[in-house]
């Protein structure tokens, strides 16, 4: 098949953006079949293929888009289903550019090949056709508990089941999915989706027990009690960080988890359809520079504030948010104060939020990370009018099961203490992955840490 | 789904129901909360658990109907289902076995919540008055139960229609006056009420554990909507308590943001009133 030699990706279909702030349909629109074809055919099917090793799970990259450069886009979704459980989430909210894109050789000279794009595209594609897996898995009658439904504990689960593993998912939710259904915004990644990649793990024979809160209904101890040979702990961290400034519990100051969780997990901006409030706020300003505040800030905007702003006391280039999504949130109309820290958040006599007083901030010496440290500017403090802060500087793990289960090792900041990559704890046949182990990081890399688990349960089981 | 297993109603505004939930049961302690949603499109509401039954695997829970979510549990019968039903959460209530003499106040609803700790201590041996007060007689619940489970009783009423007029904080008083020599105050119900109970055990250094209630969503300590100030320092209800040091609470703070949503909370009860009319009016 002829190469297509272009040295830009074939543009993706968008909302137009000030159309798409207004509500929360998914920005992307992904590509037609002719749009994946055209792209498929940049790829150059290089032997070396460093763009696996830059996937955290190695999905067998040119191995599928040969595939769909010949239109088999659902042999192309088979062969990504192989070492990828949910590619339509993937290919939406992976930070490619960082990984498996990041090593393309087109990229040198040139846009690298699309290859979230594909991926997106493929899964679309496999659903939209009625896509039937194999769900033939022959069974070897050992169970396998995970605690938490979010990326690492889906993956791990996909990948045990296919092994032949009892797997059942313990959630605390109402719903599985984790950061998928209440942190990601439906404009990035539209919820129907993460059901229907989470009914496929269903089908497999996943059972997902939800409104579960391990370490309160039951231990780590007791599902080994009850049977479970080998226990994964995928938590998450989902614990939010507040500044410590005065007035951060004025009304109108969420965390971003909050405001996310109303918004995303609870429906708010279908009130009074669904029951859960969020206010119409006008003026928001949104604390922080990673993802989380981009999608605070756009789903602010899209809930009909006036006026949103980016509050970050870094420079654009230090921010840890994708290029894309601060893209897309500029074009939304967003506005960004960057080098600028808040000192207080000001209320009126009620106790309402009035303003967010600010101080310019200047980079300094680098700090320990090798980022330059900001330092105030002294007297270059104003108030920023807004009647809403959304503080989204971060999160930490949930100190819950740690608190439950002793012998649990964990870092001095929360993290469970696990081996790389097996994710072995300090707990006989307890494993843990994803941000419960390092933080607040990305979903494929939660993903990868689910699925490399998995493995190692599998040997631990084998040889038990 | 969490099946209704019992309906009862308990006042004009206040009803009770049993729910068949048995990993809830299972660990359910006193103190400790639960959090439901009734269908697909409800909000999350936290409950305190007013009973349980390990061996039924059973948990009671008492409700007062005060906005759109209540309105639609009480049109529930026993038969029908709640789609969630999570806990327990919370910490549970740490009783000090060197207390030897508690006075247990329930104002209105709170009596539900006070009831499982009044009971809890009374079997552990310990000298309890009950204090309840409600605002007339007619709201008066729990009344039997509480009795069964102190050393005396007190039940007032803000307009003294059941003859004994008056708020906890004067039955309180009262007693501590007469040399009742309280080691422990517990104090659940309205916000105001717990302040000026925390008030007034103060001026006799009476060491004082309440019951906060603020707006939750998760109820596992993911969001921080149930933050609140104790002794200086930002706590989550969720996971923190809801006991606290009622000496160490700021209740300006936790008053001012349970009205936060009064508006959309007035907006929504008004929608669903409309629908049930309406739904009438149509056959």
């Amino acid at each position: 098949m002829a190469k297509n030699m272009a040295k830009e990706k074939v543009k993706m279909p968008e909302l137009d953006p000030n159309v798409r702030n207004k509500n929360f349909e998914e920005v992307a629109q992904g590509y037609t079949e002719a749009m994946a074809l055209e792209e498929a055919a940049r790829c150059l099917n290089c032997k070396n293929k460093p763009c696996v090793s830059g996937c955290p799970v190695n999905v067998r990259i040119p191995e599928f888009i040969e595939k769909a450069a010949a239109g088999d886009f659902i042999g192309a979704y088979e062969i990504i289903k192989t070492t990828n459980a949910l590619p339509a989430v993937c290919g939406r909210v992976c930070p490619q550019e960082t990984q498996c894109e990041q090593k393309c050789v087109r990229g040198i000279k040139g846009e690298p090949v699309g290859i979230g794009r594909l991926e997106r595209f493929c899964a679309d594609y496999a659903m939209q056709h009625g896509y039937k897996q194999n769900t033939d898995v022959t069974k070897n009658g050992k169970k396998v508990a995970i605690v938490g439904s979010g990326p690492a504990g889906l993956s791990c689960a996909g990948t045990l089941a296919r092994m032949g593993y009892d797997v059942t998912i313990f959630e605390a939710f109402h719903v599985a999915g984790g950061v998928l259904q209440y942190g990601i915004p439906q404009f990035r990644l539209p919820k129907e989706l993460v059901k229907a990649e989470i009914d496929g793990l269903k089908e497999l024979g996943v059972k997902i027990e939800t409104n579960m809160v391990i370490g309160k209904v039951d231990t780590i101890d007791e599902l080994k009690e009850m049977g479970y040979e080998a226990i994964f702990i995928g938590t998450g961290a989902g614990l939010p960080k507040f500044m410590g400034i005065p007035g951060e519990n004025l009304n109108g100051v969420y965390s971003a988890n909050e405001f996310l969780t109303r918004i995303n997990l609870m429906k708010a901006y279908k009130f009074p359809e669904f029951d859960t409030p969020m206010k119409h706020y006008k003026k928001v300003a949104v604390i922080g520079g990673g993802n989380v505040a981009m999608d605070a800030a756009r789903c602010a905007k899209r809930l009909g504030a006036e006026k949103v702003y980016i509050v970050y006391r870094r420079g654009e280039e230090e921010m840890p948010a994708r290029n894309e999504e601060i893209h897309h949130a500029k074009e939304e109309g967003i506005e960004f104060h960057l080098l600028t820290a808040p000192l207080e958040v000001v209320g009126d006599e009620n106790g309402w939020v009035t303003g967010l007083k600010n101080i310019k901030m200047e980079l300094g010496e680098p700090d320990a990370s090798g980022r330059r440290r900001p330092v105030q500017i002294p007297g270059s403090e104003y108030i920023m009018d807004v009647d809403a802060v959304v503080v989204a500087i971060g999160q930490s793990p949930n100190p819950l099961i740690k608190s439950v289960t002793p012998d649990l090792k964990t870092q001095p900041w929360g993290g469970i203490v696990a081996e790389e990559p097996s994710g072995k704890t300090s707990i006989e046949g307890v494993y843990a992955g994803g941000d419960a182990v390092t933080g607040a990081a990305t979903v494929i890399l939660a993903m990868g840490a689910g699925k490399n688990a998995a493995a190692a349960i599998d040997e631990y089981l084998q040889n038990k | 789904m969490y099946r209704i297993l019992e309906k009862k109603v308990l006042g004009p505004q206040v009803t009770k129901m049993v729910i068949d939930a048995p990993a809830v049961a299972k660990k359910a302690e006193p103190g400790q909360f639960i959090i439901f949603r009734i269908d697909e499109k409800g909000e999350r509401v936290p409950l305190t658990i007013a009973d349980y039954d390990r061996e039924a695997g059973t948990v009671t829970i008492i409700f007062q109907i005060v906005g759109k979510t209540t309105t639609q549990l009480n049109e529930l019968n026993a038969g029908d289902s709640l789609l969630d039903f999570v806990g327990p959460l919370g910490t549970a209530s740490h009783f000090d076995e060197n207390v030897k003499k508690v006075a247990v106040i329930g104002g209105g609803l709170g009596t539900a919540i006070a009831y499982p700790q009044a009971k809890k201590l009374f079997h552990m041996g310990k000298e309890v008055d009950a204090i309840i007060g409600f605002r007339n007689k007619d709201l008066i619940i729990l009344e039997d139960e509480m009795r069964q489970n102190s050393t005396n009783l007190f039940v007032v009423t803000d307009d003294g229609s059941n003859g004994n007029q008056g708020f906890v904080t004067d039955a309180l008083k009262k007693q501590i006056e007469a040399g009742a020599n309280y080691d422990l105050v517990i104090a659940i119900g309205p916000l105001i009420m717990m302040k000026f109970v925390c008030q007034l055990t103060k001026q006799y250094g009476i060491k004082t554990i309440v019951s906060m209630n603020p707006v939750m969503i998760d109820g596992t300590g993911m969001c921080g909507g149930c933050r609140v100030t104790v002794g200086g320092k930002t706590k989550f209800a969720c996971v923190d308590g809801p006991d606290f040091d009622g000496h160490e609470v700021d209740f300006d703070e936790a008053m001012r943001r349970q009205q936060m949503y009064k508006t959309e909370e007035a907006e929504s009860l008004r929608d669903h009133k409309c629908r049930l009319e309406g739904m009438a009016n149509n056959g």
